[in-house]
């Protein structure tokens, strides 16, 4: 097995356990977690495909990573805020209670 | 990469690539600036008002890039050219007219409208960006800002308590979709080397891992599928219309789907147009799941921005027809749909936050009844509207129907074109319904809502889109050469660079 | 180079009474709205007369007229905003703003103490608007849309009751319905686009014509799907079902849409596009006996309605019927000559039906009508010349129109059997048509004197309408009378006019040869007359017999028919089939597969109702599924799994 192989394995697994976490936790902070999780099983993949790759002077995989970290800081710093506005009115992080829309 | 030569060999700054974003960034900034320093109780209508006078700027910085020879600028990340210029027009009309439509929605509702408007602006700055982007990290980056700008949009009537679930509901499920795009992203500069579009449409032509490109194009369809709200990926789309402010859903159902069509059509068209074999029969599934499940929940729906909602996530999928058509045919076809389904959805919803009001008095279908009476003049112009979503002729919604189902028949793909007019003879259904509701029942007691007054800017709003439903339907002409103009660019960078710029279409 | 007629102006005259009308309606004066919505019109025929006049001075026809060249231009196709006005076009525009305006004229009678009056003219004239721009199309795409147009006007004037829930669901059903015939209009256009590149009328059959080898195949198709369009607008079967509801409309509305021009929409299209239906000798047996089979089941149907007007639409159905007999077996001037003649008389009985129920306050129903010949002496005369002319008596326009279709029919190789079964109809129509003359206007009244005056329409009793009601059935009485003279045939020592003149359209088909009729065919033409003018008389005999002289012959006839009478009672549950075989399938689908499974929700009322009520009420199960994010999530994350796995299997494949 080739290291990359590893990598990428590794970086499929957290994937999965983000999407696991985000299919199945009821707390919206938790499920914020899950999705980073994925977001970062991502940026292994970047990094790994990079290190291992033809073009690794391009440096286009440690750009995209970075970036790809940056992004996920403020989705997180507004998805926090959301969760906050929703508290607000509700008084829960739970999801399933979120449910008045449906149809 | 190097800036390519250009034919004409003006130097000029690549800033000028991008500069109708800069544009609305700047604008935004400005107006985050002056709401700082603004007394709180006051009126936040010059801020509107500024935002506009930016729009109309980037407009301005939009049509100008249709002078400069199509070229790639900041190390081949962006690119401008008669695409990319068309989206950016149909972006900043949205843009405008939704700005128009929200001048009078908050007064006296709540503070931080300033907010309100920097959002919108910094919203339409990446969706601008996403449809020059050539280069995956900018489709990210882009989409990314434009994503999380319409997060909080959908969440802005905070005292109601349907807008920040509408908003965490599309915050959750729309991270959640974008984690899948980036992996498939990373899949693909895997599989190619590189994140530059025209880089991958070389390693997909030269067939390079097909497995992991194959992952990789689905990874991504599922990203941009969830933005455009295609089944089956649409399940976010009802709830979030129904909770975030009307004006904003005239927006977040139009500009970002532009946008990530857009994106779609370059990855597709662009970087994945020698493996049709790959996406052809995904996106065929997906345009008749997306047509049928969006008809059929519309149809016995009850709550009108709901079906509007549903009649969306339909009509996603009859400009995903577009899609299986060859490509400068196909890609005009979803170009013009996009155009013409902005204007009649932005119209519907701008109607509905002018007849509910801030409140959203108004929600189930026989709330509407007898508004022809009390309204006469809304209640035209909606009609216009869902006269145009059904498709009748005259309207931007007939001839947008028109195009991509003739460009999917000869395309050799008459049987996705039989099954999308079918839908669309389901869908007059129960926008028929809503439209007798409106014209064919007594008028009932006044509603508090119905004290509002149209104000000079949501009138202005609302002529200029009843003016484009009729004008992109009775002469297409000149719009649709634009959009045939950006799907020639299509045929490779060094084509898009030496392309004669399409000056003439502004003369004519 | 030929001077301009100013086709343009044309439709524009009634979109600018319709916008007038449309936007200072509601403020303006009744007499001002009046004014304005008879004077557009006017104007539009004034302008056809003049046109006929610069016709008749030796212009060259077909006469063609560009605004907006290209109008659409995409890879592969393009289409023309132009207009086209040759003789064919030249006979619909006569009949549309001639016909129309008098409608208008009779409608300011009609209409004068209904709500919304101003409503009811501005989509008056929005419908001449469209139904100008279908007649003087010169492509396919234009055509198509007046086509939508007056089928969207329609909608609109037949809900125009909106208080009456029947009334909205009329339309909604004409709308729907219409749909269906749109499909097929649609997909033929893309299949002539896919085939050769334009819609233009002149460009396809020339194209056509070019090509002798180009014989049924996708020709075949194209026609079929047309025929589909025009089934559709035409009230054809299987497309008929809308129209005997679309009489929920005001009765002008009746009198003009549904009767005299926009149903004829299906006729013309099938004569302009006849070039196309020549090369498919399938089609146009189709066409045949679709007509034949209209004619004879409307009829059928008709001969028990008791509602005045809905007698009226299935005699309509079946007289279209009539017209597409006379396409399918290529006699498109026939065709066009009977939709002419049927404008006038059908006009005029609607017109005249709408007198009788002015007169009575509202009322539709025959069984509550008779006796009125002597209260109102104008509506029983005028309405007389119509029922003679439609029932095909010599010297009525209808017997020359009719006698046309059958003795063409007759004379097609193999088509005997349908023209027995015009023959049939003919007897049929006659028979329903004196059915409803005699009890109308013969018997005892069986209304009720004192409830008639006290309707919507005037407290007088029951009385004659005002003139503006009755000088449009004067002018069409006469039509009714005289209009067939400008078809009297050879045969019967006529000139055959409307035939000669309407040649230059159709025998461009490559099909159509001019024979030089002989002695023989004369006297065959003479017996066929004959006939048909006896069965004509028999009917009339048969509903004399039934209905004047011995009534309870009616009711012994209906016991001892029983097997027969209740199918055609109910309209041979056609509606009902439709309903349970497509109608309700949709909305199930609808209702169960989405509501409950894909988008776990909730529709119907009560469940509505107790998501208001919010958390009591709802039930775990209930909090668990609908509206979770956290399930959305899971349809995501299902969905992102089956489209990962298409997209493998098909990568495999290939």
């Amino acid at each position: 097995m080739s290291s990359l192989t590893g990598y990428l394995l590794v970086s499929a697994l957290i994937f999965s356990i983000g999407l696991a976490g985000a299919l199945t936790r009821r707390s919206a902070i938790l499920v914020l977690i899950g999705i980073e999780l994925m977001l970062n099983a991502a940026n292994l993949n970047f990094i790994a495909f990079w290190r291992y790759g033809p073009n690794a002077q391009a440096l286009t995989g440690v750009m995209f990573a970075i970036f790809s970290i940056g992004i996920a800081a403020a989705e997180a710093a507004v998805g926090l805020g959301i969760v906050l506005a929703v508290y607000r009115h509700s008084k829960t992080t739970e999801l399933d209670r979120m449910n008045s829309m449906k149809g | 990469m190097n800036e390519p030569m250009t034919p004409s060999m003006i130097a000029f700054s690549p800033a000028l690539r991008i500069l109708p974003e800069i544009l609305m960034t700047l604008t935004g900034v400005l107006v985050m600036l002056v709401e700082a320093v603004l007394k709180p109780r006051t009126s936040r209508k010059p801020l509107g008002i500024v935002a506009i006078l930016g729009t109309l700027a980037a407009i301005a910085a939009s049509v100008y890039q249709l002078f400069l020879p199509a070229g790639t600028a900041f190390f081949g990340t962006v690119q401008s050219d008669a695409f990319s210029v068309f989206f950016h027009l149909v972006i900043g009309c949205i843009v405008l007219v939704t700005l128009l439509i929200s001048l009078d929605y908050f007064e006296g509702h709540t503070s931080f409208v300033g907010e309100y408007y920097a959002l919108i602006l910094f919203g339409a700055t990446g969706m601008m960006l996403m449809t020059c982007s050539v280069e995956l990290l900018m489709v990210f980056i882009s989409l990314e800002i434009s994503s999380i700008s319409t997060y909080i949009l959908a969440g802005y009537r905070k005292r109601s308590a349907t807008s920040p679930e509408a908003s965490i509901k599309y915050f959750l499920l729309g991270s959640f979709a974008t984690a899948f795009f980036l992996y498939g992203i990373a899949l693909c500069f895997g599989a190619t080397g590189s994140t530059n579009l025209y880089e991958i449409a070389k390693g997909v032509a030269d067939g390079a891992s097909p497995l992991l490109l194959t992952v990789a194009f689905g990874m991504m369809l599922i990203g941009l599928g969830f933005k455009v709200s295609l089944a089956p990926f649409h399940v976010w789309t009802p709830d979030v219309y129904e909770g975030a402010p009307a004006p904003v859903v005239g927006l977040m159902s139009t500009a970002p789907k532009a946008a990530a069509f857009a994106v779609l059509l370059r990855i597709a068209y662009g970087a994945f147009g020698t493996a049709i074999h790959i996406w052809m029969p995904l996106v065929w599934i997906m345009a008749v799941l997306s047509m049928t499940i969006g008809n059929l929940g519309a149809l016995t729906q009850r709550n009108v921005k709901r079906m509007l909602a549903y009649s969306s996530i339909a009509h996603a999928g009859y400009l995903l027809v577009a899609f299986t058509a060859l490509a400068p045919m196909g890609i005009a076809a979803a170009s013009f749909y996009t155009a013409a389904y902005a204007a009649m959805n932005v119209g519907a919803f701008g109607i509905i936050s002018y007849l509910s009001g801030y409140n959203e008095a108004r929600t189930s279908l026989s709330d509407f009844a007898g508004i022809a009476r009390r309204h006469p003049v809304a209640a035209a112009a909606f009609a216009v509207f869902l006269i145009s979503l059904i498709g009748i002729p005259f309207t931007a919604g007939f001839f947008g129907k028109f195009y991509v189902f003739t460009a999917a028949i000869n395309s050799g793909n008459a049987w996705l074109a039989v099954l999308g007019l079918l839908n669309s003879g389901v869908a007059a259904f129960y926008y028929l319904r809503l439209l007798a509701q409106m014209y064919m029942v007594p008028v009932e007691p006044p509603r508090e809502a119905d004290t509002a007054h149209a104000r000079p800017a949501f009138i202005l709003a609302m002529a200029i889109l009843v003016l484009a439903v009729f004008a992109l339907g009775i002469f297409p002409g000149r719009i649709l050469d634009l959009a045939r103009a950006g799907a020639a660019t299509f045929s490779g960078p060094a084509n898009a660079a030496s392309q004669t710029v399409p000056v003439a279409l502004l003369r004519r | 180079m030929t001077p301009s007629l100013y086709l343009w102006l044309l439709p524009l005259f009634p979109l600018a009474g319709f916008a007038i009308n449309g936007i200072l309606g509601r403020r303006l004066p009744k007499a001002a709205v009046s004014a304005v919505a008879l004077l557009f019109p006017a104007a539009a025929f004034v302008q056809v007369l003049w046109i006929v006049a610069r016709a008749h001075q030796g212009l060259a026809l077909p006469y063609l007229e560009r605004f907006a060249t290209p109008w659409i231009a995409v890879t592969g196709f393009h289409a023309n905003f132009s207009f086209l006005l040759d003789q064919l076009t030249l006979v619909m525009l006569l009949v549309v703003t001639g016909v129309g305006l008098v409608i208008h004229l009779y409608s300011v009678g009609y209409m004068a103490a209904e709500d919304g009056y101003w409503r009811f003219f501005s989509y008056m004239n929005l419908f001449l608007f469209f139904m100008l721009t279908l007649v003087l199309a010169a492509n396919f795409l234009l055509m198509f849309v007046g086509w939508e147009g007056v089928g969207l006007v329609s909608y609109l004037l037949i809900g125009f009751y909106y208080t009456k829930d029947s009334a909205a669901n009329a339309g909604k059903k004409a709308f729907i319905v219409n749909r269906i015939g749109d499909f097929g209009f649609l997909l033929a256009m893309f299949l002539l686009i896919a085939h050769f590149g334009t819609l233009s009328f002149r460009e396809v059959f020339a194209n056509i014509s070019a090509h002798p080898d180009l014989q049924g195949g996708f020709l075949t198709a194209i026609a079929l799907l047309l025929l589909l369009g025009a089934t559709g607008k035409s009230a054809q079967i299987p497309l008929y079902v809308w129209l005997p509801d679309a009489m929920e409309g005001p009765t002008p509305v009746s009198a003009l849409i549904h009767a005299a021009t926009m149903v004829t929409a299906g006729v013309y299209m099938l004569a302009r596009a006849h070039v196309l239906f020549g090369r498919s000798p399938l089609a146009l047996a189709i066409v045949a006996i679709i007509g034949a089979a209209t004619a004879f089941f409307a009829a059928t149907i008709g001969v028990l309605q008791t509602d005045i007007k809905r007698v009226l639409a299935y005699s309509t159905i079946s007289q279209l019927g009539y017209m597409f007999l006379a396409c399918g077996v290529a006699a498109y001037s026939m065709g066009i000559f009977h939709l002419v003649t049927h404008a006038f008389f059908k006009a005029l009985l609607f017109l005249a039906a709408g007198s009788v129920i002015h007169a009575l306050g509202g009322e539709q129903d025959m069984r509550k009508m008779g006796g009125l010949r002597k209260k109102l002496p104008v509506t029983f005369w005028t309405m007389t010349a119509a029922v003679f002319a439609i029932s095909g008596l010599f010297p009525f326009a209808g017997f020359f129109s009719k006698d046309a279709i059958l003795a063409a029919t007759f004379e097609t190789p193999g088509e005997k059997i349908l023209w027995a079964v015009g023959l049939v109809t003919a007897g049929l129509t006659s028979f329903y048509m004196f059915r409803l003359w005699y009890m109308t206007f013969f018997g005892s009244p069986r209304y009720d004197e004192s409830s008639a005056g006290h309707g919507e329409h005037g407290p007088h009793g029951v009385h004659e309408s005002p003139w503006a009601m009755l000088l449009p059935l004067v002018i069409l009485g006469i039509l009714s009378l005289a209009g067939g003279w400008i078809g009297w045939p050879a045969a019967l020592g006529g000139h055959d006019w409307i035939a000669h003149f309407l040649d230059p359209v159709f025998t461009s088909a490559s099909n159509a040869q001019l024979v030089v009729p002989s002695a023989a065919d004369f006297r065959l033409e003479r017996i066929l007359a004959g006939v048909s003018m006896l069965v004509a008389l028999f009917g009339w005999w048969l509903a004399d017999l039934m209905y004047r002289r011995k009534p309870q012959l009616a009711d012994s006839a209906e016991q001892k028919t029983r097997p027969l009478y209740t199918p055609i009672w109910n309209k041979y549950w056609v509606d009902e089939m439709y309903g349970a075989v497509i109608v309700r399938p949709i909305l199930a689908l609808s209702r169960n597969l989405l509501g409950r499974g894909v988008e776990t929700g909730i529709i119907d009322g009560a469940n509505t109702a107790m998501t208001a009520t919010a958390s009591g009420a709802s039930s775990g199960i209930r909090r668990m599924q609908s509206g979770n994010i956290r399930s959305y999530a899971g349809w995501l994350a299902a969905g992102a799994a089956a489209v990962l796995i298409v997209a493998l299997y098909l990568s495999h494949s290939f």
